[in-house]
């Protein structure tokens, strides 16, 4: 950790908080359905979408209805995409010429998208179509974004409510916040991401010639079928660009993280400047943090928002700063190397394999953290080289449920499941009937939220043995030993969880992984937004009871600390096993294994 | 069977607004406001032609030339795009303590000995440490200094000379805090070029 790093984390965090209230409190009056200044330019829009899908937006929707037109848009959204990318060797705005996708492939990246996973095992920039990355997965970032959020709303709704069946109108909730919350925002971004160097074009890729031709000798496959030496030299380099921009503005603002080339963040035309950086890294957790605050807003007491949040950052920043100060700290099998040939002397190395130098160890250990913490998935480093606690850290972040600020969205719907846990062990402790924001929390309320909390770990846990002990599967790996456990481990983490990020040195493009992380992403995004609306409506439904003296508190310190220890201890009991075997052990080891 | 009609509606103009309108939209913007970079920053030679981007890393392996970092693109380092193999921009994925990673390490500092055996500087991390795309068109102010020896000697030019081009690229943090200071290989080696050419006339 250097000075600059604390510098860096305290003016990150402050910049998350101030946003939050104003934004938070603009994305409250967007889904009330009141006038904002962005009416009266984008209103007549509205009107004609309404009035095109033949939708009344003040049609009221019970929670079977909402979730129905949830899983009908993200099913016809799946198949879409499935099917562009299988046709797109047919289809217009293909310079490159790019054949279909590979049947399992498509299923695996048309579900990742359509979950907001944004699992990716493909290379953008070698197997896509710029009408694919367009029409088909920039599409969906904006549609599983704003589906997150709507769900959100449903279940505010149903916390709200009075003894009635509404959650509100999914079309008219899924239409405001693509048309006036993630479009002007992605607007704003992607021209500020164009101005510091992020490709935006439609020209097929460039020939440009090195300044020094290189000279290789290279193995390869003769006519004779033997392994034979052959030497090449090149002299050109073929930079590959495209519609880049307007897509990673809204794979960051709607926590998606799809990069449009493989590497992610770390490329540079996807991220060139410290400035981009940190315009994309601030835009990751801008509106999970602020619908903290539009949650406030709209259950009528602020404070309940504010506590939320500050349970989130409580968990948030240790981890932050624990993972930078890993990050920085020598690798003791380097030193060992060092130390074993007198003469050799290395200068300060941190962990610097997988990072790039604009950004440096601190800017790559912070982007880690947070989006890991939010389920955005987007790498400006590649987090299969991290130290054992480096890479630690953001496992486990996906491993507590993505709830630490979490995707826009599901990560505050999710939170809200341990809120209700939360009040339930409350409960239990003092033994009176839990309450939350005047609902009873009954046997119906503490199911659903146990199917949100335990799904994705059961899922996970359960794809990660099957994967260590099927034939052939562990060939994909990228490491071997404890390592390369951790890389199976994260696969399914990160699938079951709909985060994204990999430890990139498994090899998922074959049938097992597309197929397998198809189902987890499926099953981790939608078996928890069903109980969630199923909890709406449940909730909808209840009396709202005035506090009495046996109320517990949801707005003060106390219950933020009581929140953020369950979400620990849930995630602590429920994965140190299998953590250990992974990098706990490599940690343990000191690098020498 | 409202609903049904409703969602393939909805996602039929949401597709059309935010799949073509909006990005072609920005598409024309940036090609109108920033043309250089919406097209990749491409830099030309004294010829005028194009010779590479600003932002995306060349492999140098001549003593006449500061090197990048190392990376790991296949099938040759610093390529990020080879229609024959699929081959892109992509980091090695070795975890820390693998051998492989230990190997590597090992390859580049002898390398880097061999071709300034008189050296005693402390090696920098970032020069025997691949970065995370392959195509990082950076390295430390530190890794450009360390080579200051090496170049001069090819080059045949005053170290001090060769400092003062070092310093005169060397980028600090923006605003002083974000970021890390980093140094341009391509733009430095161009400057080499030009200033060889100076002298020859």
């Amino acid at each position: 950790m250097t000075d600059n790093s604390w510098l860096q984390i305290g003016l990150y965090l402050a910049t998350i908080i101030l946003c939050a209230r104003p934004l938070g409190v603009w994305m409250a009056a967007v889904y009330e359905g009141r006038k904002t200044f962005l009416h009266r330019a984008l209103g007549w829009l509205e009107r004609l979408i309404y009035r095109a899908a033949g939708i009344r937006p003040d049609d009221p929707m019970n929670w079977k209805a909402y979730a129905t037109a949830v899983m009908l848009l993200s099913l016809l959204s799946g198949i879409a995409l499935y099917g562009l990318q299988c046709l797109q060797g047919y289809l217009p705005l293909n310079p490159e010429h790019m054949s279909g996708v590979s049947p399992d492939l498509a299923f695996n990246t048309a579900i990742s998208f359509v979950t907001n996973t944004n699992w990716q095992s493909y290379n953008g920039e070698t197997t896509l179509s710029y009408l694919t990355q367009m029409l088909g997965l920039t599409v969906q970032n904006f549609i599983s974004a704003a589906v997150g959020m709507a769900v959100l709303v449903a279940l505010i709704r149903g916390l709200r409510g009075k003894q009635t069946d509404n959650l509100g109108n999914f079309w008219a909730d899924l239409t405001r916040g693509i048309l006036y919350i993630l479009l002007p925002l992605s607007v704003v971004l992607a021209m500020l991401l164009v101005s510091q160097g992020v490709v935006q074009s439609l020209n097929p890729y460039q020939k440009v010639r090195l300044v020094e031709p290189q000279h290789y000798s290279m193995r390869t496959t003769g006519s004779n079928g033997k392994m034979v030496n052959t030497r090449t030299v090149v002299r050109h380099q073929l930079l590959p660009t495209g519609p880049a921009a307007s897509q990673i503005a809204i794979k960051q603002l709607g926590t998606n993280g799809g990069g449009f080339f493989g590497a992610n963040s770390a490329y540079p035309y996807e991220n060139p400047t410290p400035l981009s950086n940190w315009l994309e890294m601030a835009a990751i957790l801008l509106i999970p943090a602020a619908l903290c605050c539009t949650f406030g807003r709209m259950v009528g007491d602020m404070r309940q928002g504010w506590a939320i949040m500050a349970a989130m950052l409580l968990l948030l920043i240790p981890l932050m700063i624990g993972c930078t100060a890993a990050e920085h700290a020598q690798n003791p099998a380097v030193a060992h190397l060092i130390h074993h040939h007198p003469g050799w002397a290395l200068k300060n190395h941190g962990y610097m394999e997988g990072k790039e130098t604009r950004f440096g160890i601190t800017d790559s250990a912070i982007w880690t953290t947070v989006t890991t913490a939010a389920s955005n998935g987007s790498v400006n480093s590649m987090l299969d080289s991290y130290s054992a606690i480096g890479g630690l850290i953001p496992m486990w972040l996906l491993q507590l449920g993505e709830v630490v600020f979490g995707g826009v969205g599901s990560g505050l719907y999710g939170m809200i499941m341990f809120v209700i846990v939360t009040v339930f062990i409350a409960g239990l402790m003092v033994g009176r009937t839990p309450e939350y924001l005047g609902k009873k929390i009954e046997a119906f309320e503490i199911k659903m939220a146990a199917i949100c909390v335990l799904v994705p770990p059961a899922l996970l846990l359960t794809a990660t043995a099957v994967a260590c002990v099927l034939p052939g599967v562990t060939n994909a790996l990228g490491n071997t030993g404890p390592h390369g456990f951790s890389e199976i481990l994260y696969w399914a983490s990160s699938t079951a969880n709909n985060n994204g990020s990999a430890f990139a040195g498994l090899g998922t493009n074959s049938v097992f992984y597309n197929i397998v992380g198809g189902v987890l992403m499926w099953v981790g995004r939608f078996w928890i937004i069903i109980p969630t609306l199923a909890l709406a409506g449940s909730l909808a439904k209840k009396k709202i009871i005035p506090p009495s003296s046996g109320t517990l508190p949801t707005h003060n310190g106390m219950f933020t600390c009581l929140l953020a220890a369950t979400v620990v201890l849930v995630g602590a009991l429920t994965f140190f096993p299998a953590l250990a075997l992974g990098p706990i052990v490599e940690f343990l080891s000191g690098g020498r294994l | 069977m409202r609903v049904l009609r409703a969602a393939v509606a909805m996602l039929v103009i949401m597709s059309g607004i935010t799949g073509l309108a909006y990005p072609l939209a920005v598409t024309a913007a940036a090609q109108y406001l920033f043309p250089w970079q919406a097209n990749g920053s491409i830099v030309n030679n004294p010829q005028n032609r194009p010779t590479g981007s600003k932002l995306i890393g060349q492999y140098f392996s001549g003593a006449r030339y500061f090197w990048p970092r190392p990376s790991a693109t296949a099938p040759v380092p610093y390529c990020p795009y080879n229609a024959a193999d699929g081959g892109c921009g992509t980091g090695s994925n070795l975890g820390p303590y693998s051998p492989g990673f230990l190997a590597a390490i090992k390859r580049r500092i002898i390398r880097l000995r061999s071709a300034d055996p008189q050296s005693t500087t402390p090696i920098p991390a970032s020069l025997i440490m691949a970065s995370g795309s392959g195509l990082d068109p950076d390295i430390s102010p530190s890794a450009a200094r360390y080579q200051i020896n090496r170049v001069a000697r090819a080059r045949r030019m005053p170290v001090a000379r060769l400092r003062r081009l070092v310093k005169r690229f060397t980028r600090g943090r923006t605003f002083g805090i974000l970021g890390a200071p980093r140094v341009n290989v391509l733009e430095l080696n161009l400057a080499l070029n030009r200033l060889a050419r100076k002298r020859k006339h």
